[in-house]
């Protein structure tokens, strides 16, 4: 799966984009956010607020109950300030 | 509906794109601009300019799914979405919503409620290039009032 990271997440984690295989047992969002940001400092800074960080599966904005079994491609951003 | 919806690092003009929707109709009665220009001050702070960051395809998807609620709302005649990306100097314009109906009630309506979901739903962030500090960078923060103003439409 493709997890791409944008803004102030992007900087924090330290890149915009990788390739995870999530660990069975992860089967949410919000799953996903927390094993994510245990998996190191940058990570735990993106997501110590896990609240605030906005996600996406396959480019449509989910909630963190949202299932990723078959998702694609998954994106962690900041609220948007477009417009 | 002709639709358009670009995402683009150079500016925009904004009566060729009004040119382009209403060239050879005589349909549309009313055409509604919006303009979201980029000003000197963040906070109240000088700025030196935007950096405009965005999730490229899902920019596109998102915007495409507004302008379908709006169609859906209204009964429009063509919609334009230019949305701009990359750095914006102060003066210089950030994004252009056109929208055309047969009356002018569809057309104002949709071009606010296009602009309200723009800035809290389409994967877009601002970055600010302070004034005062050289190389001095923050990002926006959003603002509870952009949020309310997008909610508002779903009780209607």
């Amino acid at each position: 799966m493709k997890v791409r990271y944008f803004a102030w997440v992007r900087e924090r984690v330290g890149k915009a984009e990788e390739d995870i295989d999530p660990p069975s047992g992860i089967t949410t969002v919000g799953d996903f956010v927390a094993w994510l940001a245990g998996r190191g400092e940058g990570y735990a800074y993106a997501f110590e607020n896990p609240n605030v960080v906005r996600s996406a599966i396959d480019k449509r904005h989910v909630r963190p109950d949202a299932r990723i079994a078959g998702a694609r491609e998954i994106a962690f951003f900041p609220p948007m300030t477009g417009g | 509906m002709s639709v358009t919806i670009r995402l683009q690092r150079e500016p925009f003009d904004t009566a060729d794109e009004v040119a382009a929707l209403t060239h050879g109709r005589t349909d549309i009665g009313a055409v509604v601009t919006f303009i979201g220009i980029c000003r000197a001050d963040e906070n109240g702070e000088p700025i030196a300019a935007l950096n405009l960051e965005h999730y490229p395809e899902m920019a596109e998807a998102e915007i495409g799914r507004h302008v379908e609620a709006a169609r859906q709302r209204w009964p429009l005649l063509g919609v334009t979405v230019i949305h701009r990306y990359g750095r914006i100097a102060p003066g210089e314009s950030i994004v252009l919503v056109v929208t055309a109906s047969s009356h002018r009630e569809a057309s104002f309506a949709s071009a606010e409620f296009l602009m309200d979901y723009l800035k809290t739903r389409a994967p877009f962030w601002k970055q600010v290039e302070k004034a005062s500090k050289a190389g001095d960078k923050s990002w926006v923060e959003a603002k509870s009032h952009d949020n309310s103003a997008a909610e508002r439409w779903d009780s209607r």
